[in-house]
């Protein structure tokens, strides 16, 4: 009875499933030569050449690229959106995830499948939706304008947009997390005296928080890189509603290859951050 | 602190899980919910704790009415079938969470805290565990640190749900023992559920069978064994012989030195130690061939052929101690003679 089962050890399980999986060595060299060069030719190279353009007329060019007041506008933006959105679809994704894994309610799976509508739709159509509704001919359109109140063309409706595109990122992640956990730990705090929200804060959120995390960070990635859909609402007005990818955009447009570069930089730059933490929480979580 | 269930009917959906269920569990006592899968038993527990609701009846516990009360202000004790330890928190925060989810003026201090989870530790004999995770341990240390988690919250009612289903045979053993004795010293209204009625007759100082979402009878386990109440608690309960009249076992029933008296039904259930067997003298009238035989620890069963039975082709199976079988030095297609010594009549 008082015997500890062993927990499995990895790194035997990997040696085991090698000699089962033993290829020759011929397989196995091109098939990993095909994979690198296939990463170093799509995803190394660019971001080489990012890197390599923004610097290509010294540093002094990058820094007065990213000094100038649009640019430090567009970065302004961006971390506003991810800064509004973020938060937002935080809670929505945990909200849509609870109702779906811890209530049966008529139209459960009609919600399931809406909540993935965003990475189905096209984002420039998302995008469309909102003018649709909000524009100046759109069906609001006549009282927003009566209302003196501005969404298309203005931030409110990038904010929108973006909120729009990357809702799923968390619900996405908790959903099948939860319906695994079940809900016996929250009924075992309830049964002990915790009411809703303690259990909520100190059952479900300890369990949860890692694929929370990694929900969040993929939002906030998308929140800051999304461009079809802010594209349509943000009309291009320089200095007020270009979030850096629109930024990069329109520099490239106008020839200004060291300023698009130099705000791509950036915008890659919060990429590899993200999939550094990305890649932390993971190691984190396996080793758990 | 005694329980009272009035009238309690549950439906889901179409599905009648509960019907018209009463029920009364005196103070003090280790009740066992018993019935096969599906009966309603453990929609029965969750609703008396209150992770359920009914959908009629009221639930009262020490005299006052449940019903509509929240699962967390029920003060009951709730260990789930597959434990439901918080796998984030050490053993010895599991045990203390009942205690520091408690209102800040009924909060002990973290001293008394500490004191007293590790007293529960103790007595459920795991104190040198208090650092683990719930991962970390054995099915059987997960199910009694469930237990101490429950008994934190010095519940009024003990509810168990299935708990020994997920254990290996020996630990179930055990922990059956252990379970009894504990309630011996704690004395906590306790509910069980469970679908084996061994360990309902083992553990129970109370047992109530289910079946179909109905409660077919209560009493202590002798009660029950000795007086089933109808054939579904007969068959349920231990083993049982069935002979049917309208089979055509009539005959075979004489001979076996049974007969009904006339009123009182149509159906036998016969308990395999109540029949005795003696090597038969007169061949060709004897009512029973010796099949095989199986060792089940101190008794033996043995497994018999009906002869010249027009009825069904069913075995008998009778057990006696080792020592008398020995004693009669049987083979396999030996005759012998049946004495039946009591049986249960049922329509």
């Amino acid at each position: 009875m008082n015997a500890i089962p062993q927990p499995i050890n990895p790194a035997k399980l990997v040696a085991r499933q090698q000699v089962a999986l033993q290829d020759a060595d011929w397989v196995r060299w091109s098939l990993i030569a095909i994979a690198v060069s296939f990463i170093s030719l799509f995803i190394c190279l660019p971001l080489g050449l990012v890197i390599f353009q923004a610097f290509s007329k010294g540093v002094v060019a990058y820094w007065s690229a990213l000094a100038q007041a649009d640019t430090l506008a567009a970065i302004n933006l961006t971390l506003l959106t991810a800064l509004v959105t973020v938060p937002l679809n935080t809670v929505f994704g945990v909200t849509a995830a609870w109702a779906i894994t811890r209530f049966d309610f008529k139209g459960k799976s009609l919600l399931t499948t809406l909540i993935d509508l965003p990475f189905s739709v096209s984002p420039v159509i998302s995008g469309l939706i909102f003018v649709l509704l909000f524009g100046a001919e759109g069906w609001f359109g006549e009282w927003l304008m009566a209302h003196d109140v501005k969404i298309i063309f203005a931030v409110p409706g990038i904010i929108l947009a973006t909120l729009f595109i990357t809702f799923p990122f968390v619900a996405r992640q908790l959903i099948p997390l939860m319906q695994e956990m079940g809900t016996q730990e929250e009924e075992a705090a309830l049964s002990l005296g915790a009411g809703g929200w303690k259990t909520f804060w100190a059952v479900t959120v300890p369990n949860i928080k890692w694929a929370l995390l990694y929900g969040v960070l993929l939002c906030n990635a998308r929140a800051m890189g999304e461009f079809g859909a802010v594209s349509v609402v943000s009309g291009h007005i320089r200095g007020l509603t270009n979030t850096l990818p629109l930024h990069v955009e329109v520099n490239y447009n106008d020839y200004n290859i060291v300023g698009a570069f130099a705000s791509a930089s950036i915008l890659a730059a919060l990429a590899v951050v993200t999939l550094i933490l990305k890649s932390a929480l993971e190691w984190k979580q396996g080793n758990r | 602190m005694s329980i009272l269930l009035s009238d309690i009917s549950k439906n889901f959906g179409a599905f009648s899980a509960l019907n018209h269920i009463n029920l009364e569990v005196p103070e003090g006592e280790l009740v066992a919910l018993l019935g096969p899968s599906g009966c309603g038993k453990t929609t029965l527990l969750r609703i008396i704790a209150g992770l359920e609701y009914a959908d009629k009846g009221r639930v009262l516990i020490n005299g006052a009415d449940k019903t509509n009360q929240n699962v967390s202000q029920r003060g009951i004790g709730f260990v789930f079938q597959h434990y439901a330890l918080f796998r984030h928190m050490t053993v010895f925060e599991n045990v203390a969470f009942g205690l520091r989810v408690k209102p800040r003026r009924d909060r002990p201090s973290n001293d008394i805290i500490t004191k007293k989870v590790h007293a529960l530790l103790e007595l459920v004999q795991l104190d040198w565990l208090n650092d683990r995770y719930p991962d970390q341990l054995s099915g059987g240390q997960r199910q009694r640190i469930a237990l101490a988690r429950a008994l934190a919250v010095e519940p009024s009612v003990l509810l168990l749900d299935e708990p020994f289903g997920a254990l290996d045979a020996s630990v179930r053993k055990d922990l059956r023992q252990w379970l009894r004795n504990l309630h011996h010293e704690l004395n906590v209204t306790s509910i069980f559920v469970t679908h084996d009625q061994e360990e309902a007759m083992e553990v129970a100082s109370q047992v109530v069978v289910l079946n179909h979402g109905r409660i077919e009878q209560q009493g202590s386990p002798t009660d029950i064994y000795d007086h089933p109440a109808n054939a579904f608690v007969s068959r349920f309960i231990g083993q049982t012989n069935i002979f049917d009249l309208a089979e055509h076992d009539t005959d075979w029933l004489q001979t076996a030195g049974l007969l009904a008296p006339q009123s009182e039904g149509k159906i036998a259930h016969v308990r395999p130690h109540d029949i005795i067997i003696e090597k038969s003298n007169a061949d060709q009238a004897a009512p029973a061939t010796v099949k095989d035989w199986q060792h089940l620890g101190a008794l033996i069963r043995l497994e018999l052929v009906k002869n010249g039975a027009n009825g069904s082709a069913a075995p008998v199976f009778a057990e006696m101690p080792n020592d008398q079988f020995k004693q009669l030095d049987l083979n396999r297609g030996d005759k012998v003679d049946l004495k039946i010594r009591q049986a249960h009549w049922f329509h």
